[in-house]
Protein backbone atom coordinates (compact mmCIF):
# COMPACT_ATOMS: atom_id res chain seq x y z
CA UNK A 1 0.00 0.00 0.00
CA UNK A 2 1.36 3.60 -0.57
CA UNK A 3 2.17 5.72 2.26
CA UNK A 4 3.85 8.54 3.49
CA UNK A 5 6.67 6.40 4.53
CA UNK A 6 7.76 5.80 1.21
CA UNK A 7 10.26 8.66 0.76
CA UNK A 8 13.28 7.70 2.27
CA UNK A 9 14.15 11.87 1.98
CA UNK A 10 12.02 14.49 3.05
CA UNK A 11 13.19 16.77 -0.20
CA UNK A 12 12.05 14.33 -2.72
CA UNK A 13 15.78 13.85 -3.90
CA UNK A 14 15.54 10.17 -3.36
CA UNK A 15 12.54 8.56 -5.58
CA UNK A 16 11.61 4.80 -5.03
CA UNK A 17 11.24 2.61 -8.05
CA UNK A 18 7.90 1.37 -6.86
CA UNK A 19 6.23 4.43 -7.65
CA UNK A 20 6.67 3.47 -11.75
CA UNK A 21 5.66 -0.35 -11.11
CA UNK A 22 2.96 -0.04 -8.42
CA UNK A 23 -0.50 -1.07 -9.87
CA UNK A 24 -2.07 0.88 -6.79
CA UNK A 25 -0.37 3.45 -7.19
CA UNK A 26 -1.31 4.05 -11.04
CA UNK A 27 -5.28 3.21 -9.94
CA UNK A 28 -4.88 6.20 -7.42
CA UNK A 29 -3.17 8.51 -10.09
CA UNK A 30 -5.87 8.37 -12.39
CA UNK A 31 -8.33 9.34 -9.61
CA UNK A 32 -6.05 12.17 -7.83
CA UNK A 33 -3.98 13.62 -10.38
CA UNK A 34 -5.45 13.45 -13.39
CA UNK A 35 -9.26 13.25 -12.17
CA UNK A 36 -7.43 16.04 -9.14
CA UNK A 37 -7.70 19.32 -8.72
CA UNK A 38 -5.61 20.22 -11.73
CA UNK A 39 -6.09 21.53 -15.14
CA UNK A 40 -5.39 19.10 -17.82
CA UNK A 41 -3.88 20.04 -21.57
CA UNK A 42 -6.82 18.99 -24.06
CA UNK A 43 -5.69 20.57 -27.26
CA UNK A 44 -5.55 23.56 -29.45
CA UNK A 45 -8.55 25.18 -30.83
CA UNK A 46 -7.04 26.01 -34.14
CA UNK A 47 -7.62 21.74 -34.42
CA UNK A 48 -11.63 22.23 -34.28
CA UNK A 49 -11.59 25.99 -35.85
CA UNK A 50 -14.87 25.84 -37.43
CA UNK A 51 -18.53 25.34 -35.99
CA UNK A 52 -19.41 21.61 -35.49
CA UNK A 53 -15.44 20.80 -35.72
CA UNK A 54 -14.77 18.05 -32.99
CA UNK A 55 -11.76 16.21 -32.01
CA UNK A 56 -11.08 13.00 -29.81
CA UNK A 57 -8.28 12.37 -27.45
CA UNK A 58 -7.53 11.37 -24.24
CA UNK A 59 -7.07 12.43 -20.26
CA UNK A 60 -5.52 9.88 -18.55
CA UNK A 61 -6.80 6.49 -18.75
CA UNK A 62 -9.89 9.04 -19.89
CA UNK A 63 -11.65 8.73 -23.69
CA UNK A 64 -12.27 12.68 -24.31
CA UNK A 65 -14.39 13.90 -27.21
CA UNK A 66 -14.20 17.83 -27.46
CA UNK A 67 -15.69 20.16 -29.80
CA UNK A 68 -16.99 23.45 -30.98
CA UNK A 69 -20.76 24.56 -30.76
CA UNK A 70 -22.65 26.48 -33.60
CA UNK A 71 -22.08 29.34 -31.52
CA UNK A 72 -18.34 29.01 -31.62
CA UNK A 73 -17.70 27.50 -27.50
CA UNK A 74 -15.72 25.07 -26.53
CA UNK A 75 -16.71 22.20 -24.51
CA UNK A 76 -15.07 18.95 -23.32
CA UNK A 77 -16.92 15.56 -22.60
CA UNK A 78 -15.83 11.99 -21.48
CA UNK A 79 -16.05 9.91 -24.84
CA UNK A 80 -19.03 7.71 -23.78
CA UNK A 81 -22.32 6.87 -24.20
CA UNK A 82 -24.50 7.16 -21.42
CA UNK A 83 -26.29 4.19 -22.40
CA UNK A 84 -24.18 1.28 -22.65
CA UNK A 85 -20.97 3.24 -21.90
CA UNK A 86 -20.02 2.99 -26.59
CA UNK A 87 -17.43 5.53 -27.43
CA UNK A 88 -19.60 8.30 -29.11
CA UNK A 89 -17.15 9.41 -31.29
CA UNK A 90 -14.47 6.82 -32.46
CA UNK A 91 -13.10 8.66 -35.22
CA UNK A 92 -9.99 10.76 -34.53
CA UNK A 93 -12.02 13.86 -35.66
CA UNK A 94 -14.42 15.66 -37.83
CA UNK A 95 -17.14 18.26 -38.12
CA UNK A 96 -20.84 17.41 -37.25
CA UNK A 97 -23.82 19.30 -36.16
CA UNK A 98 -24.80 16.14 -33.42
CA UNK A 99 -22.82 13.37 -31.91
CA UNK A 100 -24.78 9.86 -32.62
CA UNK A 101 -23.82 6.50 -30.59
CA UNK A 102 -23.04 3.71 -33.42
CA UNK A 103 -24.28 1.04 -30.88
CA UNK A 104 -28.28 1.92 -30.16
CA UNK A 105 -28.22 5.63 -32.20
CA UNK A 106 -28.54 8.03 -29.01
CA UNK A 107 -27.74 11.23 -29.66
CA UNK A 108 -25.90 13.78 -28.07
CA UNK A 109 -25.94 17.79 -29.05
CA UNK A 110 -22.82 19.90 -29.42
CA UNK A 111 -23.41 20.96 -25.45
CA UNK A 112 -23.09 16.91 -24.94
CA UNK A 113 -27.24 17.14 -23.99
CA UNK A 114 -28.50 13.69 -25.05
CA UNK A 115 -31.79 14.89 -27.29
CA UNK A 116 -32.50 11.80 -28.92
CA UNK A 117 -33.01 8.01 -27.74
CA UNK A 118 -34.58 5.61 -30.82
CA UNK A 119 -37.84 3.76 -30.00
CA UNK A 120 -38.25 5.82 -26.64
CA UNK A 121 -41.85 5.24 -26.67
CA UNK A 122 -41.73 1.98 -27.88
CA UNK A 123 -43.08 1.11 -31.52
CA UNK A 124 -46.76 2.21 -32.46
CA UNK A 125 -49.23 -0.70 -31.72
CA UNK A 126 -46.15 -3.28 -30.77
CA UNK A 127 -45.60 -1.44 -27.56
CA UNK A 128 -41.72 -1.54 -25.81
CA UNK A 129 -39.78 1.57 -24.96
CA UNK A 130 -37.97 3.13 -22.04
CA UNK A 131 -39.59 3.26 -18.94
CA UNK A 132 -42.17 6.59 -19.10
CA UNK A 133 -40.66 8.18 -16.34
CA UNK A 134 -37.03 8.42 -18.25
CA UNK A 135 -36.34 11.85 -19.56
CA UNK A 136 -33.59 12.81 -22.03
CA UNK A 137 -33.27 15.83 -20.70
CA UNK A 138 -31.70 14.17 -17.29
CA UNK A 139 -28.60 12.28 -19.16
CA UNK A 140 -26.09 14.49 -20.66
CA UNK A 141 -22.32 13.39 -21.88
CA UNK A 142 -20.00 14.11 -18.80
CA UNK A 143 -18.74 17.16 -18.67
CA UNK A 144 -15.42 18.42 -18.69
CA UNK A 145 -14.95 21.90 -17.73
CA UNK A 146 -13.00 23.85 -20.14
CA UNK A 147 -11.00 26.97 -19.90
CA UNK A 148 -9.13 28.83 -22.60
CA UNK A 149 -5.90 30.37 -22.72
CA UNK A 150 -4.86 32.02 -25.92
CA UNK A 151 -6.25 28.97 -27.91
CA UNK A 152 -4.98 26.65 -25.81
CA UNK A 153 -7.87 24.28 -24.06
CA UNK A 154 -7.35 23.24 -20.73
CA UNK A 155 -9.84 21.18 -19.18
CA UNK A 156 -10.67 19.61 -15.10
CA UNK A 157 -12.66 16.86 -14.04
CA UNK A 158 -12.51 18.62 -10.68
CA UNK A 159 -15.54 20.37 -8.95
CA UNK A 160 -13.10 22.65 -7.21
CA UNK A 161 -9.71 23.90 -9.07
CA UNK A 162 -8.49 27.41 -8.57
CA UNK A 163 -8.87 29.32 -11.94
CA UNK A 164 -6.61 28.05 -14.71
CA UNK A 165 -4.46 31.34 -14.40
CA UNK A 166 -3.87 31.09 -10.70
CA UNK A 167 -2.92 27.41 -11.58
CA UNK A 168 -0.37 28.27 -14.20
CA UNK A 169 1.36 30.98 -12.10
CA UNK A 170 2.76 34.08 -13.40
CA UNK A 171 5.65 32.56 -15.10
CA UNK A 172 4.19 29.97 -17.23
CA UNK A 173 1.29 32.51 -18.11
CA UNK A 174 4.07 34.62 -19.54
CA UNK A 175 5.46 31.95 -21.63
CA UNK A 176 2.51 30.54 -23.01
CA UNK A 177 1.04 34.14 -23.71
CA UNK A 178 4.41 34.10 -25.88
CA UNK A 179 3.75 31.49 -27.56
CA UNK A 180 -0.04 31.92 -28.41
CA UNK A 181 0.23 35.86 -28.92
CA UNK A 182 -0.48 34.92 -32.72
CA UNK A 183 -3.08 32.37 -34.34
CA UNK A 184 -1.98 29.17 -34.59
CA UNK A 185 -1.54 27.05 -37.37
CA UNK A 186 -1.66 22.97 -37.25
CA UNK A 187 1.41 21.44 -39.01
CA UNK A 188 0.20 17.94 -38.15
CA UNK A 189 0.79 15.39 -35.58
CA UNK A 190 3.27 12.86 -34.68
CA UNK A 191 2.83 10.07 -32.21
CA UNK A 192 5.34 7.96 -29.67
CA UNK A 193 4.41 4.73 -28.16
CA UNK A 194 7.04 4.51 -25.01
CA UNK A 195 6.79 1.48 -23.50
CA UNK A 196 7.22 2.82 -19.45
CA UNK A 197 5.85 4.44 -17.01
CA UNK A 198 4.92 8.12 -17.90
CA UNK A 199 6.10 9.75 -14.88
CA UNK A 200 10.00 8.84 -16.34
CA UNK A 201 8.74 11.27 -19.30
CA UNK A 202 7.68 13.79 -16.92
CA UNK A 203 10.94 13.45 -15.37
CA UNK A 204 12.56 13.79 -18.46
CA UNK A 205 11.32 16.82 -19.08
CA UNK A 206 12.40 18.86 -16.30
CA UNK A 207 15.31 17.73 -16.31
CA UNK A 208 18.20 20.15 -17.97
CA UNK A 209 21.17 17.66 -16.73
CA UNK A 210 20.55 15.22 -19.36
CA UNK A 211 20.23 18.01 -22.52
CA UNK A 212 23.37 18.22 -23.80
CA UNK A 213 24.69 15.00 -22.32
CA UNK A 214 22.10 12.28 -23.56
CA UNK A 215 21.31 14.63 -26.36
CA UNK A 216 24.96 14.95 -28.43
CA UNK A 217 23.43 16.51 -31.12
CA UNK A 218 22.98 19.42 -28.95
CA UNK A 219 26.43 19.88 -27.65
CA UNK A 220 27.81 19.16 -30.63
CA UNK A 221 25.85 21.71 -32.82
CA UNK A 222 25.20 24.11 -29.60
CA UNK A 223 21.81 24.01 -29.03
CA UNK A 224 21.77 23.27 -25.81
CA UNK A 225 24.93 23.61 -23.99
CA UNK A 226 25.66 23.81 -19.74
CA UNK A 227 28.06 26.85 -21.18
CA UNK A 228 24.94 28.79 -22.24
CA UNK A 229 23.06 31.48 -20.45
CA UNK A 230 20.15 29.68 -19.10
CA UNK A 231 18.13 27.97 -16.08
CA UNK A 232 14.80 26.83 -14.95
CA UNK A 233 11.78 28.94 -13.64
CA UNK A 234 9.28 27.32 -11.58
CA UNK A 235 5.88 28.70 -10.19
CA UNK A 236 5.45 29.04 -6.36
CA UNK A 237 4.32 25.43 -5.95
CA UNK A 238 6.99 23.72 -8.00
CA UNK A 239 5.08 21.88 -10.27
CA UNK A 240 5.08 23.25 -13.16
CA UNK A 241 8.45 24.81 -15.25
CA UNK A 242 10.40 25.99 -17.77
CA UNK A 243 13.83 24.92 -19.06
CA UNK A 244 15.27 27.77 -21.16
CA UNK A 245 18.42 28.71 -22.85
CA UNK A 246 19.93 31.10 -25.18
CA UNK A 247 22.20 29.97 -28.01
CA UNK A 248 25.20 31.59 -28.41
CA UNK A 249 25.62 32.91 -24.63
CA UNK A 250 28.75 30.79 -24.48
CA UNK A 251 32.59 31.20 -26.50
CA UNK A 252 33.58 28.46 -28.10
CA UNK A 253 36.53 28.24 -25.88
CA UNK A 254 34.55 28.24 -23.02
CA UNK A 255 32.41 25.57 -24.52
CA UNK A 256 35.45 23.00 -25.13
CA UNK A 257 37.11 23.57 -21.91
CA UNK A 258 34.16 23.01 -19.78
CA UNK A 259 33.02 19.93 -21.60
CA UNK A 260 36.71 18.44 -21.17
CA UNK A 261 36.98 19.34 -17.59
CA UNK A 262 33.73 17.53 -17.35
CA UNK A 263 35.66 14.61 -19.33
CA UNK A 264 32.53 14.48 -21.61
CA UNK A 265 33.40 14.00 -25.35
CA UNK A 266 32.46 16.19 -28.06
CA UNK A 267 33.06 13.91 -31.35
CA UNK A 268 34.39 15.75 -34.66
CA UNK A 269 32.36 15.92 -37.07
CA UNK A 270 30.36 17.52 -39.26
CA UNK A 271 27.02 17.80 -41.92
CA UNK A 272 27.29 17.80 -45.24
CA UNK A 273 24.22 20.13 -46.02
CA UNK A 274 23.68 21.80 -42.52
CA UNK A 275 20.39 23.37 -43.32
CA UNK A 276 18.90 21.34 -40.55
CA UNK A 277 20.93 23.76 -38.42
CA UNK A 278 20.09 27.04 -39.92
CA UNK A 279 17.02 28.79 -38.18
CA UNK A 280 15.16 32.24 -37.57
CA UNK A 281 15.18 33.82 -34.24
CA UNK A 282 11.89 34.98 -34.13
CA UNK A 283 11.32 35.71 -30.04
CA UNK A 284 12.81 39.43 -29.04
CA UNK A 285 13.78 38.02 -25.71
CA UNK A 286 16.64 35.85 -27.34
CA UNK A 287 15.37 32.65 -26.16
CA UNK A 288 16.13 30.11 -28.19
CA UNK A 289 15.19 26.94 -26.31
CA UNK A 290 12.34 26.65 -24.10
CA UNK A 291 10.35 23.88 -22.38
CA UNK A 292 7.62 24.60 -20.63
CA UNK A 293 6.03 21.64 -18.67
CA UNK A 294 2.55 22.04 -17.37
CA UNK A 295 1.64 19.47 -14.69
CA UNK A 296 0.70 16.75 -15.33
CA UNK A 297 0.06 16.39 -18.73
CA UNK A 298 1.74 18.66 -21.19
CA UNK A 299 4.89 19.93 -22.24
CA UNK A 300 5.09 23.47 -24.74
CA UNK A 301 8.15 22.82 -26.84
CA UNK A 302 10.12 25.75 -28.61
CA UNK A 303 13.21 24.14 -29.86
CA UNK A 304 14.52 26.89 -32.02
CA UNK A 305 11.99 27.12 -34.80
CA UNK A 306 10.24 23.96 -33.81
CA UNK A 307 6.71 24.62 -31.72
CA UNK A 308 4.87 21.79 -30.49
CA UNK A 309 2.51 20.59 -27.19
CA UNK A 310 3.70 17.09 -26.21
CA UNK A 311 0.77 15.38 -24.32
CA UNK A 312 0.93 12.53 -22.61
CA UNK A 313 -1.47 9.91 -22.88
CA UNK A 314 -1.22 7.37 -19.77
CA UNK A 315 -2.16 3.29 -21.44
CA UNK A 316 -1.23 1.83 -17.86
CA UNK A 317 1.47 1.40 -15.73
CA UNK A 318 4.12 0.32 -18.27
CA UNK A 319 2.77 2.13 -21.55
CA UNK A 320 1.68 6.07 -22.32
CA UNK A 321 2.00 7.86 -25.91
CA UNK A 322 3.21 11.41 -26.62
CA UNK A 323 1.57 12.83 -28.69
CA UNK A 324 3.00 15.71 -30.79
CA UNK A 325 1.08 18.46 -32.22
CA UNK A 326 3.59 20.50 -34.06
CA UNK A 327 2.31 24.29 -34.87
CA UNK A 328 3.25 27.30 -36.26
CA UNK A 329 1.53 30.44 -36.95
CA UNK A 330 -0.99 31.74 -39.15
CA UNK A 331 1.29 34.05 -40.44
CA UNK A 332 4.16 32.40 -40.96
CA UNK A 333 5.75 33.14 -44.33
CA UNK A 334 6.67 30.25 -46.44
CA UNK A 335 10.63 31.07 -45.24
CA UNK A 336 9.60 30.32 -42.18
CA UNK A 337 7.34 27.65 -42.49
CA UNK A 338 10.35 25.59 -44.53
CA UNK A 339 12.33 26.38 -41.26
CA UNK A 340 9.90 25.15 -38.95
CA UNK A 341 9.52 21.63 -41.32
CA UNK A 342 13.02 21.25 -41.66
CA UNK A 343 14.04 21.20 -37.49
CA UNK A 344 10.89 18.93 -37.19
CA UNK A 345 14.27 16.62 -38.23
CA UNK A 346 15.37 18.14 -34.14
CA UNK A 347 12.03 16.83 -32.68
CA UNK A 348 9.31 13.73 -32.09
CA UNK A 349 10.19 9.82 -32.57
CA UNK A 350 12.92 10.86 -35.17
CA UNK A 351 14.70 13.66 -33.71
CA UNK A 352 17.85 14.48 -33.35
CA UNK A 353 18.10 15.68 -29.99
CA UNK A 354 14.48 13.66 -28.53
CA UNK A 355 14.98 10.16 -29.72
CA UNK A 356 17.07 9.40 -27.32
CA UNK A 357 14.44 10.57 -24.26
CA UNK A 358 12.20 6.92 -25.47
CA UNK A 359 15.17 4.94 -25.20
CA UNK A 360 15.92 6.44 -22.10
CA UNK A 361 12.57 5.72 -20.46
CA UNK A 362 12.34 2.45 -21.31
CA UNK A 363 15.58 1.09 -20.21
CA UNK A 364 14.91 2.86 -16.94
CA UNK A 365 11.62 0.98 -16.83
CA UNK A 366 12.78 -2.34 -17.49
CA UNK A 367 15.64 -2.03 -15.28
CA UNK A 368 13.78 -0.41 -12.15
CA UNK A 369 11.01 -2.69 -12.13
CA UNK A 370 12.64 -5.92 -9.85
CA UNK A 371 13.44 -3.42 -7.08
CA UNK A 372 10.69 -1.87 -6.18
CA UNK A 373 12.63 -0.56 -2.96
CA UNK A 374 15.52 0.99 -4.19
CA UNK A 375 15.21 4.64 -5.27
CA UNK A 376 16.91 6.77 -8.50
CA UNK A 377 18.94 9.93 -7.02
CA UNK A 378 17.47 13.84 -8.00
CA UNK A 379 20.36 15.70 -6.34
CA UNK A 380 21.68 17.69 -9.45
CA UNK A 381 21.69 21.05 -8.56
CA UNK A 382 21.88 20.41 -4.82
CA UNK A 383 19.21 19.31 -2.69
CA UNK A 384 16.71 20.76 0.29
CA UNK A 385 14.21 23.46 -0.09
CA UNK A 386 13.58 23.80 -3.46
CA UNK A 387 13.90 27.38 -5.06
CA UNK A 388 11.29 29.27 -8.18
CA UNK A 389 14.59 30.56 -9.78
CA UNK A 390 17.60 27.94 -11.04
CA UNK A 391 20.15 29.97 -12.74
CA UNK A 392 22.20 27.43 -14.37
CA UNK A 393 21.04 24.61 -16.81
CA UNK A 394 23.41 21.86 -14.54
CA UNK A 395 20.40 20.36 -12.53
CA UNK A 396 17.15 18.41 -11.92
CA UNK A 397 15.93 20.67 -9.42
CA UNK A 398 12.55 20.68 -11.33
CA UNK A 399 12.19 17.13 -11.33
CA UNK A 400 12.27 17.36 -7.32
CA UNK A 401 8.99 20.04 -7.84
CA UNK A 402 7.55 17.33 -9.43
CA UNK A 403 7.45 15.01 -7.03
CA UNK A 404 6.42 17.56 -3.95
CA UNK A 405 3.08 18.63 -6.06
CA UNK A 406 2.52 14.65 -6.98
CA UNK A 407 3.06 13.67 -3.23
CA UNK A 408 0.48 16.16 -2.52
CA UNK A 409 -2.16 14.82 -4.70
CA UNK A 410 -1.32 11.42 -3.87
CA UNK A 411 -1.39 12.29 0.00
CA UNK A 412 1.96 11.00 0.67
CA UNK A 413 3.41 13.65 1.58
CA UNK A 414 6.50 12.68 3.89
CA UNK A 415 6.38 14.04 7.73
CA UNK A 416 7.99 17.36 7.42
CA UNK A 417 8.06 17.59 3.87
CA UNK A 418 10.94 20.39 2.65
CA UNK A 419 9.76 21.58 -0.71
CA UNK B 1 18.02 -4.89 -68.43
CA UNK B 2 14.26 -3.90 -69.01
CA UNK B 3 12.83 -1.30 -66.68
CA UNK B 4 10.89 -3.88 -64.40
CA UNK B 5 14.77 -4.75 -63.91
CA UNK B 6 16.09 -1.78 -63.38
CA UNK B 7 13.32 -0.83 -60.93
CA UNK B 8 12.95 -3.68 -58.72
CA UNK B 9 17.19 -3.77 -58.78
CA UNK B 10 16.56 -0.49 -56.64
CA UNK B 11 13.91 -1.36 -54.23
CA UNK B 12 15.74 -4.63 -53.45
CA UNK B 13 19.01 -3.04 -53.08
CA UNK B 14 17.53 -0.25 -50.72
CA UNK B 15 15.79 -2.53 -47.92
CA UNK B 16 19.26 -4.81 -48.61
CA UNK B 17 21.45 -2.08 -47.52
CA UNK B 18 19.41 -1.19 -44.56
CA UNK B 19 18.78 -4.56 -43.13
CA UNK B 20 22.42 -4.98 -43.28
CA UNK B 21 23.17 -1.86 -42.23
CA UNK B 22 25.26 -0.25 -44.69
CA UNK B 23 23.10 2.90 -44.16
CA UNK B 24 25.91 5.00 -46.05
CA UNK B 25 25.49 3.06 -49.16
CA UNK B 26 21.48 3.23 -48.54
CA UNK B 27 22.28 7.45 -49.28
CA UNK B 28 23.98 6.89 -52.46
CA UNK B 29 20.86 5.17 -54.03
CA UNK B 30 18.86 8.87 -54.17
CA UNK B 31 19.78 11.20 -56.73
CA UNK B 32 21.72 14.38 -55.65
CA UNK B 33 18.60 16.03 -55.61
CA UNK B 34 16.64 13.19 -54.16
CA UNK B 35 13.61 13.91 -51.46
CA UNK B 36 13.52 11.36 -48.59
CA UNK B 37 10.26 11.98 -46.37
CA UNK B 38 8.95 9.90 -43.49
CA UNK B 39 5.22 10.72 -43.08
CA UNK B 40 2.41 9.15 -40.40
CA UNK B 41 -0.47 8.62 -42.11
CA UNK B 42 -3.16 10.35 -39.80
CA UNK B 43 -1.50 13.58 -41.30
CA UNK B 44 -1.50 12.65 -44.91
CA UNK B 45 -5.53 11.70 -44.36
CA UNK B 46 -5.84 15.09 -42.79
CA UNK B 47 -4.67 17.32 -45.45
CA UNK B 48 -1.91 18.41 -42.79
CA UNK B 49 1.73 18.91 -43.75
CA UNK B 50 3.89 17.70 -40.43
CA UNK B 51 6.32 14.90 -41.50
CA UNK B 52 8.63 12.88 -39.47
CA UNK B 53 11.54 13.33 -41.19
CA UNK B 54 12.53 15.34 -44.39
CA UNK B 55 15.50 15.03 -46.56
CA UNK B 56 15.75 17.67 -49.06
CA UNK B 57 18.59 16.43 -51.00
CA UNK B 58 20.82 13.52 -50.80
CA UNK B 59 23.32 15.54 -48.68
CA UNK B 60 20.81 15.65 -45.95
CA UNK B 61 20.15 12.07 -46.09
CA UNK B 62 23.94 11.42 -45.87
CA UNK B 63 23.78 13.59 -42.90
CA UNK B 64 21.03 11.71 -41.27
CA UNK B 65 23.22 8.72 -41.14
CA UNK B 66 25.88 10.72 -39.70
CA UNK B 67 23.89 12.04 -36.83
CA UNK B 68 22.92 8.28 -36.54
CA UNK B 69 26.58 7.06 -36.30
CA UNK B 70 27.92 10.02 -34.51
CA UNK B 71 25.25 11.62 -32.09
CA UNK B 72 22.63 9.79 -31.36
CA UNK B 73 21.40 7.23 -28.92
CA UNK B 74 18.57 4.64 -29.97
CA UNK B 75 17.69 1.16 -29.55
CA UNK B 76 19.63 -1.60 -30.41
CA UNK B 77 18.29 -3.53 -32.99
CA UNK B 78 18.31 -4.99 -36.66
CA UNK B 79 16.15 -4.27 -39.23
CA UNK B 80 14.36 -6.57 -41.22
CA UNK B 81 12.33 -5.51 -44.18
CA UNK B 82 9.85 -7.35 -46.03
CA UNK B 83 8.00 -5.41 -49.27
CA UNK B 84 5.17 -6.14 -51.51
CA UNK B 85 5.43 -5.80 -55.36
CA UNK B 86 5.49 -2.41 -57.17
CA UNK B 87 3.22 -1.03 -58.82
CA UNK B 88 4.75 0.83 -61.48
CA UNK B 89 3.51 3.84 -63.24
CA UNK B 90 5.29 5.31 -66.08
CA UNK B 91 5.13 9.41 -65.75
CA UNK B 92 6.69 10.02 -69.23
CA UNK B 93 10.67 10.01 -70.06
CA UNK B 94 12.81 8.23 -67.88
CA UNK B 95 10.55 8.21 -64.82
CA UNK B 96 8.09 6.59 -62.86
CA UNK B 97 5.80 6.49 -59.80
CA UNK B 98 6.23 3.22 -57.93
CA UNK B 99 4.46 2.27 -54.71
CA UNK B 100 5.07 -0.46 -52.62
CA UNK B 101 4.05 -1.56 -49.14
CA UNK B 102 6.70 -2.81 -46.60
CA UNK B 103 6.94 -4.45 -43.11
CA UNK B 104 9.58 -3.69 -41.14
CA UNK B 105 10.47 -6.03 -38.07
CA UNK B 106 12.84 -5.40 -35.51
CA UNK B 107 14.71 -7.71 -33.55
CA UNK B 108 16.85 -6.65 -30.51
CA UNK B 109 19.90 -7.94 -29.19
CA UNK B 110 17.94 -10.87 -26.51
CA UNK B 111 16.55 -12.04 -29.91
CA UNK B 112 12.85 -11.02 -29.34
CA UNK B 113 11.63 -9.88 -33.14
CA UNK B 114 8.66 -7.25 -33.09
CA UNK B 115 6.70 -5.87 -35.69
CA UNK B 116 7.98 -1.94 -35.78
CA UNK B 117 6.01 -0.35 -39.18
CA UNK B 118 3.59 -0.80 -41.75
CA UNK B 119 3.31 1.41 -44.85
CA UNK B 120 3.93 1.93 -48.07
CA UNK B 121 7.04 3.37 -50.30
CA UNK B 122 5.49 6.08 -52.71
CA UNK B 123 8.48 6.55 -55.10
CA UNK B 124 9.49 8.37 -58.27
CA UNK B 125 12.29 6.64 -59.84
CA UNK B 126 14.27 7.57 -62.70
CA UNK B 127 16.45 5.81 -64.82
CA UNK B 128 19.71 7.22 -66.47
CA UNK B 129 20.20 3.89 -68.66
CA UNK B 130 20.60 1.14 -66.17
CA UNK B 131 21.21 2.67 -63.16
CA UNK B 132 18.12 3.72 -61.59
CA UNK B 133 17.73 6.03 -58.88
CA UNK B 134 15.28 7.56 -56.31
CA UNK B 135 14.32 11.10 -56.86
CA UNK B 136 11.99 10.73 -54.12
CA UNK B 137 10.82 8.33 -51.50
CA UNK B 138 8.04 8.72 -49.74
CA UNK B 139 7.38 7.11 -46.29
CA UNK B 140 3.76 6.60 -45.44
CA UNK B 141 4.00 4.96 -42.09
CA UNK B 142 0.54 3.16 -41.44
CA UNK B 143 1.66 2.52 -37.62
CA UNK B 144 2.16 6.85 -36.72
CA UNK B 145 1.93 5.54 -33.21
CA UNK B 146 5.54 5.09 -33.36
CA UNK B 147 6.98 2.41 -31.34
CA UNK B 148 9.61 3.80 -28.83
CA UNK B 149 11.37 5.93 -31.57
CA UNK B 150 12.21 6.07 -34.90
CA UNK B 151 16.05 5.63 -35.56
CA UNK B 152 17.63 3.82 -38.77
CA UNK B 153 15.24 4.95 -41.87
CA UNK B 154 12.26 3.05 -43.26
Amino acid sequence: MLTKDIWTTKDYSRVPFALYHDQDVYTQEQERIFRGPVWLYVGLEAEIPKPGDFRTTWLGDTPVLFNRDMQGKVHAFVNRCVHRGANVRRESHGNATDHTCFYHRWCYDLEGKLIGVPFQRGVPGKGGGMSPDFKTKDHALRKIRVEMLNGIIFGTFAEEVEPLRDYLGATMLWHLERLTAKPIRIMGYQRQRIHGNWKLYAENVRDQYHGSLLHQFHRKFGISRVTHTGGASLDPRHRHNISWGKEGSDSTEQFSATYQQGKVEVKDFGLSDGQVLEYLPEFEDGISLAICSVFPNVTFQQIRNSLAARQIRTRGINDFELHWTLFGYDDDTAEMQNFRELQTNMVGPGGFISMEDGEAVEVAHRATRPDADCSAIVEMGGGGAIPEEVEHKISDIPVRGFWSYYAELMDIEPEGAIR
Amino acid sequence: MSTWEAINGLLTESVYRLDNNKLEDWAELFAEDGVYRVVPRENIEQGLTGVLIVCNNRNMIRDRVTALREACEFNIHWDRHVTGSPRIKPLGGNEYAVESSYSLYQTDPEGESRLYSVGCYRDKIVLDGEAAQFKERIVVVDTFAIPNLLATPI
